[in-house]
């Protein structure tokens, strides 16, 4: 791995954020965290990581909002999302899907199914 | 003017009359009634206004002033009661298919055949004098347009022929129209139709003649009316002021309120040609703004035509003032809005008695006949239209005939009122049938002949004094000599003129007997249906039929007999319908009683009720009922009314309550979309400490290299988590049970400053974290109040902690104060916070506000929070609310009312 891709981490659940901040560094990846959805975009433009761990609720920019900006940037559509959310609701996920990211994992979720699904979207 | 022209106009008009006719009757066949409507329906009720209003109002104004307006005030006093009063009568004569004022009355009375035969006898010598004064009318006019002197008029020459051919033209017009079918009930359409025309043609041409008088000739209302008050013997003409004018006008106003109800022609448009009871509702006021109308001018042509030319006669003012200033063409418009006025009079008039006439007069002798008997097995369809064509003849002759020999020495007006005078007769019985339960034949009977006489005597015999029938001694002796009895001071009641006398004493005898008899008199068993029936006739025309009368005939019988009247074909498909409706076989020897009295109605709508009831009666056998047994059916029906009454009560009830669940059910399908957007939210909430313990196990699981600090925090993270996730699962289960009522309150005397004070304490921490000031607005003495202590406590800890949230660290102000409104405790608590926007002052106390229906959320916390502590005072009887401007602070105010 001589290159390892940049992963961008979004939640405004602390604890969360720790475990996928854990989570990604031990499998390798650099690990970028974002606290809510102002500090992701500036992120997202600032590092431009490889895919976007979303979280969809946040107290001040949504998910979608977020995810709907990098799919319709130019220069920002090549990075993957996959969404992580509490929100289980089939208009939900299918709202998210449509807007454009890769993939859609509700919560509570396996972390070694998330590490599989991580790896399969980066070897792609 | 030129003789045939005149003539020619006269014919031309009939031939637009029969076109309209031809017309209303096409489109009947296409199946769009023209008089189904109610400005038709109002225009025929102007029947009312004959070639009597349209000359004669002028003559009786020009002598007697506004006194003539009392003849239009009546009919528009009863215009008002058209709905009440009329639709009961309209009801009556639909359900019983009464077909004229003779059968509505002697249906009342048990069909008793004696008073249909007074009744019409009545009519036909009250009315005829008043068609032949049309005749009269029309003869009047024409020769006035064509300039021919009186004299030539009397003498036996063109114009005679030219009335009689008019008078023809008439009947055929009739004929054609008025017994188009042999059923009297079906309507007339053609005829209803050109009466309508009629209408509008004598209202057009009378209101041309009053503006060609009041603009053509002076300078419109104010020019005639001052010059007419210069003139002092007009000027009499603006008030009532003879000595006799005032009951004379009583008299009239009653008079004319009962004529547009009795006439034979007003009840055969109002009653007998309504097709819709909701027709009356339009026409109670459209036909009084018709003769409103056609009022306008009569004052300015009787003050015009006595200003200008006093002498002539003044009945004919309305045509010889255009005529005398040369308006030839206009004349003529107004003598075809006179002839118009007369013949609708005529029309109207001749079919509603001659239907009276044959069905009371001429088809009982004849169906008694043995002619008739003798050839029982043909149809009497065409023979009974026969008879009524016949009798439209004679009734037209008899008029015609009458014109020609006493008619020509009464003025207009005199003979209308006669005519009035006698239909008011029909007044006490038809009115007292349809109100008063105990009036009865012998009463309605004696009534109606008192009346009769009373009237003859006052009012006919003098006529027939005054054109020389009688010798004048009769006026100052009093009849046979008696002095009591003379025609115009019946009792030595002298003072009134001579109609509002003869109305008095007519009426008062009529009434006297007409109570007196009812009363002391024995009713039959028919006689009590009939007035059961007419007097609550609303609640009986609901209920389908039935049959009072344990009648039963053969069927073939009873076949033959319908059959007789409405051939073999219509008579079988009748029965038929009536035995499918009401399950009756028609296989049995033996004619149900319904059929028996459904039969008899069928025959009443063409023969009348009267003769209908002895064509059934002879072949029907009726079982002995007594008066008791109707007495029982009377009240069983009172009592099914009075259970209809109850069924349609329940009906609403059970309206009522299908209401109510509809309701309950959209209630409950709304709280059950609710309850699962609660569980969705609840879920929704639980996952998210429930991801942070999954993932932060699997992490410590899947890494037993991690080094003991990490380990320890993502252990105590596990920790608090599922604290937070215990406390959300305890709220949702207290708030559900707040909200299912099964919380019950532990009241105890609680101090609700040290219970702030404990709260407060509990979150010192909290408050020592972010370094809050804490003040508090609180009185010294115990405020002592009955409540639930900890539910309080929670609802102190749930907004005190929530405003700890909300305040920024170091700045953080948050004052708690207590004091007392009126009869209860309001508790503040208020931060210097954020604030919160004044559109989610309410939704803020729902369940999960801050996470539903967005994808924004709202700073940490359940989200019940505020719920609960709503639950919590509502509980208690008290309210809470938030009151707070963006940007500076919240203040959570709740009451506790003293008394819980």
């Amino acid at each position: 791995m001589s290159n390892p891709a940049k992963i961008l981490v979004v939640d405004d659940d602390p604890y969360i954020l720790m475990s996928l901040e854990f989570l990604m560094k031990k499998n390798g990846y650099q690990v970028v965290v974002a606290r809510n959805g102002t500090e992701a975009l500036e992120c997202i433009t600032k590092d431009l990581p490889t895919l976007v761990l979303l979280d969809i609720m946040m107290p001040d920019v949504d998910g979608y909002a977020i995810c709907k900006h990098i799919k319709t940037t130019k220069e920002l559509k090549h990075i993957k999302v996959i969404f992580l959310s509490a929100k289980t609701k089939e208009s939900d996920i299918k709202k998210g899907l449509e807007l454009g990211a890769e993939r859609y994992i509700s919560k509570p979720f396996s972390t070694r199914d998330l590490m599989k699904q991580v790896k399969e979207l980066l070897d792609s | 003017m030129n003789n045939s022209l005149v003539i020619l106009s006269g014919f031309f008009y009939l031939a637009i009359l029969f076109a309209v006719a031809y017309y209303a009757e096409y489109r009947l066949k296409k199946g769009k009634s023209i008089i189904n409507n109610a400005y038709v329906y109002s225009l025929s009720l102007a029947v009312y206004c004959t070639a009597w209003t349209y000359y004669g109002s002028v003559g009786r104004a020009a002598s007697n002033g506004v006194e003539f307006l009392a003849i239009y005030l009546g009919p528009t006093i009863v215009a008002v009661l058209f709905w009440p009063f009329l639709r009961k009568m309209v009801r009556i004569c639909k359900t019983q298919r009464i077909n004229s004022i003779a059968d509505f009355i002697s249906t009342r009375y048990g069909k008793n055949f004696s008073i249909a035969v007074v009744v019409t006898i009545l009519c036909v010598i009250g009315v005829v004098p008043y068609i032949a004064l049309q005749l009269k009318a029309i003869s009047t006019s024409f020769s006035l347009l064509t300039n021919q002197s009186a004299a030539v008029v009397q003498q036996p020459g063109r114009w005679t022929d030219s009335t009689f051919f008019i008078t023809i033209i008439l009947t055929i017009f009739i004929i054609l129209f008025g017994t188009r079918s042999v059923d009297a009930t079906e309507k007339h359409e053609g005829m209803v139709a050109a009466i309508a025309f009629e209408s509008i043609i004598k209202l057009a041409a009378f209101l041309a003649a009053g503006i060609f008088v009041c603009y053509g000739i002076f300078n419109g209302f104010d020019d005639i009316f001052s010059r007419a008050a210069n003139d002092p013997k007009l000027k009499e003409l603006f008030t009532l002021s003879k000595s006799n004018s005032y009951s004379s006008w009583w008299g009239l106003l009653v008079l004319s309120m009962l004529a547009v109800i009795f006439l034979p022609r007003q009840f055969q448009v109002a009653v007998v040609e309504n097709v819709q009871e909701s027709h009356l509702k339009k026409a109670s006021w459209l036909f009084p703004l018709y003769l409103l109308v056609i009022n306008l001018f009569v004052l300015p042509i009787a003050f015009a035509g006595n200003l200008l030319h006093n002498g002539t006669d003044a009945d004919m003012y309305v045509m010889n003032i255009p005529l005398l200033h040369g308006k030839n063409i206009l004349s003529l418009f107004i003598f075809i809005g006179g002839f118009s006025a007369a013949s609708s009079m005529i029309i109207v008039e001749t079919i509603a008695l001659s239907t009276m006439v044959s069905n009371n007069l001429v088809l009982p002798s004849f169906l008694a006949s043995s002619i008739f008997k003798s050839r029982k097995e043909r149809n009497a369809t065409g023979l009974i239209i026969n008879i009524r064509r016949f009798s439209i003849v004679a009734i037209l002759l008899l008029a015609f005939f009458y014109d020609k020999l006493v008619a020509e020495k009464l003025s207009l007006v005199s003979i209308g009122l006669v005519s009035f005078v006698a239909v008011a007769q029909f007044a006490p019985a038809a009115i007292g049938g349809m109100y008063w339960k105990d009036a009865s034949k012998s009463g309605a009977l004696a009534g109606i002949i008192a009346g009769f006489t009373v009237w003859f005597a006052t009012l006919v015999i003098p006529s027939m004094i005054s054109s020389g029938l009688l010798p004048h001694s009769i006026m100052d002796e009093g009849l046979f000599g008696i002095s009591l009895l003379k025609p115009f001071s019946l009792f030595g009641l002298s003072g009134l003129d001579s109609i509002s006398h003869s109305l008095f004493w007519s009426l008062f005898f009529n009434c006297s007997l007409f109570f007196i008899f009812s009363l002391y008199s024995k009713k039959t068993a028919e006689e009590q249906y009939q007035a059961g029936l007419f007097t609550s006739i609303y609640a009986f025309s609901g209920s389908g039929e039935e049959a009072i009368l344990k009648r039963t005939a053969s069927l073939p019988d009873l076949k033959s007999l319908l059959a007789n009247f409405l051939g073999e074909d219509r008579a079988a498909k009748i029965l038929q319908g009536y035995a499918q409706r009401y399950r009756i076989s028609l296989e049995q020897s033996k004619a149900d009683p319904r059929l028996v009295s459904f039969s008899e109605k069928v025959l009443s709508g063409i023969i009348g009720a009267a003769s209908a009831h002895i064509m059934v009666q002879s072949v029907s056998k009726e079982e002995e009922v007594k008066i008791d047994e109707v007495l029982d059916i009377l009240r069983e029906s009172q009592q099914a009314i009075g259970l209809n009454k109850e069924l349609r009560k329940k009906s609403a009830e059970l309206q009522k309550a299908t209401d109510q669940l509809m309701l309950a059910n959209e209630q409950l399908k709304n709280m059950d979309q609710l309850k699962d957007e609660f569980l969705y939210t609840v879920t929704h909430e639980l996952r998210t400490p429930l991801t942070s313990i999954r993932a932060l196990a699997e992490i410590v699981h899947d890494n037993p290299d991690l080094d003991e600090e990490q380990r320890q925090h993502y252990l105590g993270a596990v920790v608090r988590e599922t604290e937070r996730l215990s406390h959300l699962i305890t709220q949702v289960l207290n708030l559900e049970r707040y909200e299912s009522g099964r919380q019950k309150l532990h009241l105890t005397s609680v101090d609700l400053k040290e219970l702030v004070k404990e709260t407060t304490e509990s979150l010192q921490p909290l408050i020592d974290e972010k370094k809050i000031k804490l003040e508090y607005r609180i009185p010294d003495s115990m405020l002592l109040q009955q409540c639930d202590e900890s539910l309080i406590r929670q609802v102190f800890t749930n907004l005190i902690s929530n405003a700890i949230k909300f305040v920024e660290p170091d700045k953080g102000v948050i004052r708690i104060s207590i004091f007392q409104n009126h009869d209860e405790w309001q508790i503040w608590v208020q931060d210097n916070g954020k604030g919160i926007e004044t559109e989610l002052h309410e939704l803020i106390f729902d369940k999960f506000f801050q996470a539903k229906n967005q994808t924004i959320k709202k700073p940490q916390g359940s989200g019940l929070g505020l719920a609960i502590c709503k639950k919590i005072i509502e509980m208690h009887n008290g309210k809470i609310w938030v009151e707070s401007e963006d940007g500076k602070g919240a203040r959570f105010i709740f009451t506790l009312p003293f008394n819980i």
